[in-house]
Parts: C-alpha cells; structure tokens; sequence
C-alpha cells in the first residue's frame, strides 16, 4: 500500500512536471532568443541563454525598431490604458451597484437589465459599431477612446451587487440611528468592507485592460499611442525586414509586453483566483 | 427572480433618497448607452443599408445584406473554421486542465508551487501568445518547427492551411489550460472528502472512483467552462490570429470576428459588415442565455 502510493505520486509528480515544462516552454525560448545575437537564432536553435539579454531590453526600450516608436512609450501608454480601464470599471461598476441595492426608485431594474446588456456585447463583437461612434465623438487618437469604451461592466457590477447583499441590514440600521447619510455610509462602512472584492476586481481588470488588441489597433493610427500588446506587430514587421531578421528584439519586447500581468497575477494570486472563480460563476 | 423574492430585497429600501441614486448610476448608464446601446441600435439599422465607404450616400436594402452574407461561401467558411477552432481548443484545453488539476487535487506540500506554474498564462495576452508561437513555430528560425523537421514533418504553417489551424489550436489551447484548471480545481476541493472515502472503502480504486463520484459531480464546472471557453475563442483571439496568420493561409484560419475586421476595416464593406455585428451580437446573446439558465440551475442545485 504505502509503496504503491508512492509510486502514484512520483507518478503525478512526474506529469505535473513535464506539463509545467510544456506550459513554460514559449517563454524560455523567448528568453533565449532575446538573450542571443541575432546570427546565434540561425542554425541550430540554442539551448541556453546567451549573454545578450539586458542589452537588447534596453535597446528595444530605448530606441525600439526603425518604424517603431520606443517601447517605453508603448508601455507607458499600455499602462495608463490599463489603469483607466481598471479604476473607470471599478468605479462605475460600485456606484451603480450600491444604487440598485441600496435605493428604492423607478426604472430601478429597468436599469439593471441595460446594464446586464452588455454582457452580451464584448468588444470584439461591438467593435465595428462602436468604433463608427467613437470616430463621431472625435476619441480616436486619444487615451479617452482607449478607455471609455471598455469601461461599462456586468461582471464587475454583479459581484458588487451579490456582495452587498451579503452584508447585514443591521448596518444600515445603526448608520442611520447613527445620522449617517447613504454617501458616510457608503465611505464609512461600505468601501472598506469592499477591499477584497476591489483587490479581485483589480486583478482580472487590469489583465484585461493590458491584453487589448483589437480595440487599440483600430482606434490609434498616431504611432504615440501605441500600446505594446498591439505594438507587437509593428516590431515583428520591423524586425523581420532585416536581412537578418532580429527575433532577438523582437522576443526582448514580447518579454517586456507580458512580464507586468504576469507579475501582477502572481503577486496577487490569492485575489486573482478568487476574483475568477467569484465573478466567472 | 430569486432576489425579488429575498425579503431583504422586499424590505423597504435602506435610504429613502429619490435623486441620489440617479447620479450613482448615471456614469455606467452613460458610458453603455453610448458605446454599447447605440452601437447596436447603429449595426441593427446599418445593416438594413447598403452605404458607400465615406457614408455620402445609403440606400435602403431590406435583408439583402444579410442574404447575400449567407450565400457568401467565405462566410460559411469562416463559420465552420470558428466552430472547429473553438470545439477543438475548448476539448484540448478543458482535457488538460482537469488532468492537471485531478494530479494536483492531492497533493498539499507542493500544490500552490503547481498552480503558479500552470496560471501564469492567463496574464498573458493572445496577441503576446501569438508572437511567442510564431517565432517557435517560424519556418525559417524557430526551434519547434527545427523539432518537426527532425521528425520528418514538412512544416510550413505559413503555406498549409491545416498546419496554421492547427497551429492556432495549440496555442489557444496552452493559453486556457490555466483558465480551465483554476476552475477544476474549485470544483473538485468542493466535493466532499467523505464521498470518496466511502467509494474507497467499498473497494472503488482511484479510475473508478473518478469516473463514478469526481466527474459527474464536475458537470456543473464542465458545462460552465464549455460555455467561457467558447466565448473566449469566439471573441477574444483575434489578436492571436492577426499576429500568426491574418486569417491565411488563404482563408484557412479566418473566423467569424476576424472576417469582420477585414471587411469593415480593410475592405470597408459596410452594409457587410454591419449584418455580420448583428450575426456576431445574436451568437454572443445565445451563448450568454444558456450560461445564464446554466447558472440559474446551479443556484438551486447548491
């Protein structure tokens, strides 16, 4: 008995091993390429980092690729747009939640339900119509097109809402015993008891304002807005138009494109991962 | 329904206020009127219209637009690619991430070091996805298309449309294991270890006693998944596809978002490509009112 369990759970451990190799694959050999000189990536791929890896981070950072603007920029601009994104969404979304559970008044489900609407109307699905709007709003070129268009929220404002409803009604009670008005309650009791759905919300948002592809390459056609997702086809044109092509560079920004949400679903796994299976279920 | 019926809900409402609310809902009631409400109004009568590109003159068609996308043989194509890509990616990645997390269910030591390991992926985006790939894959330089051709695989995805679908498979595939095993592992630390002790006590080995307890009890998270992973890939990899194959090689790998982008933007075929957003808003509306009856049943299978 106890060595056959043994077994097993080499066993497990030995697949759980190997799948962690398959999923880590891509970005080992990303760190390999960027850490080589271009002549090394031709041939026999190599199986070890090369020494190069700071120096083309650098270069890709400062000066980016001909035709390409420096990708500090593109991760400056990927960063405002994902922070808009973030504290836009997690704004609207826990006013209009606390508004549906916390007050009494007309259309009150009427607006519930248009804001459920756009569950159903993700961007890559309304980006033909909503692009024609935002050109008529004159947003293009902007980092209010980057952003305004992304921030209304189902999600976000359901788990408010289911949470809120979770909180005891002997609150509102003592607060108002207490003279305190909706927005003291709101600062006093209700945002702070939010911190942990805030952290979770914070999480999955910022990853998705980051990860934009389609919205910002439609709606930027100035080169200083790029962001460094939608940046990256640039860089892969540019670098692949050398006579040597320089997957080298090109692998040194997809590094520094993916290395902010990776970190920050890392650093914040526990919210992460409860953000997820709160808000997806 | 079920809130309606909670009687914190029936309660008269906290604070008696009749303006206050408006203004807590007037920033989210703004921003979807104007980019979600008036867009659809805009796609469902542009798609009634047969404009030119600078929008100088539109003429009424009726259904013509929507008629003449059916008969289109790119667009059936392009559904069909969608509906292979999406079963496919959807059964490998959902696969993988309940053997991941089956593996991982128990073991205590070494369970967090796993699910770091395996979630990272999530963060990263399809179009990064896509760049990584690419250059692993590349005909000329990447070291897995020099794998392929070690064994004897003539790899050319660029040139062989099976190869880019498959391609794109693999990679949509890699990037939602972490989506998939995050959720497989919720639902398996929710069924109850008391469950499983009986079965092994009654002799049930480890393969039955999945087959028999762990599965059926995963049904509500498999349904669930089957639903995001479908949405995921419908909507959200078109970033992936720009990057890797343009919907090419020919129109091998050309979906149902990827189509409209190319005939909106590219081609500024507009009556087109407002009648494939009203196409596109109807898959989505379905596909969100089966998660919804979905999660509606779960509630009350709690």
């Amino acid at each position: 008995m106890k060595s056959g369990l043994l077994r097993s759970a080499g066993l497990r451990h030995l697949v759980l091993v190997a799948m962690a190799v398959v999923v880590a694959l891509p970005l080992y050999l990303a760190v390999v390429a960027a850490s080589h000189r271009p002549q090394a990536l031709l041939g026999h791929f190599p199986l070890l980092p090369g020494g190069m890896l700071l120096d083309n981070l650098r270069s890709v950072l400062e000066k980016g690729l001909p035709g390409t603007i420096p990708v500090w920029r593109m991760l400056l601009n990927s960063f405002i747009m994902a922070l808009g994104i973030t504290i836009g969404k997690l704004f609207i979304s826990i006013l209009s939640a606390y508004a549906v559970v916390y007050f009494r008044f007309p259309m009150r489900m009427a607006a519930f339900w248009l804001i459920f609407f756009t569950l159903m109307m993700p961007i890559e699905v309304r980006f033909f119509p909503t692009y024609q709007v935002t050109a008529n709003l004159q947003l293009l070129n902007s980092y209010s097109g980057l952003i305004l268009p992304l921030i209304a929220s189902a999600t976000a404002t359901f788990l408010f809402r289911q949470f809120f409803m979770t909180l005891p009604r002997s609150l509102t009670d003592a607060a108002r015993i207490d003279g305190a008005g909706p927005i003291r309650f709101f600062l006093d009791m209700v945002l702070p008891l939010s911190r942990t759905n805030i952290a979770a919300l914070f999480v999955l948002v910022f990853v998705y304002g980051w990860n934009q592809y389609l919205w910002p390459l439609l709606t930027t056609t100035d080169a200083g807005y790029t962001t460094v997702v939608m940046g990256m086809q640039g860089m892969i044109n540019a670098g692949a138009a050398f006579a040597l092509p320089r997957w080298d560079l090109i692998m040194a920004t997809a590094l520094l494109a993916l290395l902010p949400p990776v970190i920050v679903v890392l650093l914040m796994q526990h919210w992460f991962v409860k953000g997820l299976t709160d808000s997806d279920k | 329904m079920r809130p309606r019926k909670s009687p914190k809900v029936v309660d008269a409402a906290p604070f008696p206020h009749r303006v206050l609310p408006y203004f807590l809902l007037a920033p989210q009631l703004a921003i979807t009127v104007l980019f979600f409400v008036w867009p659809a109004v805009q796609a469902l009568s542009g798609a009634f219209y047969q404009a030119d590109p600078f929008g100088l003159s539109k003429q009424f068609v009726g259904l013509s637009n929507f008629a003449a996308l059916f008969e289109e043989h790119s667009y059936l194509r392009a559904f069909r690619v969608t509906a292979i890509y999406a079963i496919t990616s959807t059964v490998l990645a959902m696969g993988l991430g309940l053997l991941l997390a089956v593996l991982t269910d128990s073991l205590t030591r070494a369970r967090g070091v796993y699910r770091t390991l395996f979630i990272w992926p999530y963060a990263v985006a399809p179009a990064i996805t896509g760049s990584l790939w690419v250059f692993m894959f590349s005909p000329q330089v990447g070291a897995g298309a020099q794998v392929l051709a070690t064994l004897g695989v003539n790899w050319n995805y660029i040139l062989d449309g099976n190869q880019a679908l498959l391609l794109i498979i693999a990679m949509t595939a890699w990037q939602q294991i972490a989506y998939n095993f995050l959720f497989f592992t919720a639902g398996l630390q929710a069924i109850p270890a008391s469950l499983l002790e009986a079965a092994a006590l009654d002799g049930a080995g480890p393969v039955r006693r999945f087959w028999t307890i762990v599965f059926p009890l995963l049904a509500p998270t498999s349904f669930f998944l089957l639903v995001m992973n479908s949405v995921f890939i419908l909507f959200d990899t078109f970033g992936l596809i720009n990057i890797v194959t343009k919907g090419g090689p020919g129109e091998s790998t050309q979906t149902l978002v990827y189509k409209l982008y190319q005939d909106g933007f590219q081609n500024l075929n507009l009556g087109s490509a407002a009648a494939q957003s009203v196409v596109l808003m109807a898959l989505v509306a379905g596909l969100t009112i089966v998660q919804f009856r979905y999660i509606g049943r779960k509630v009350h299978y709690q």
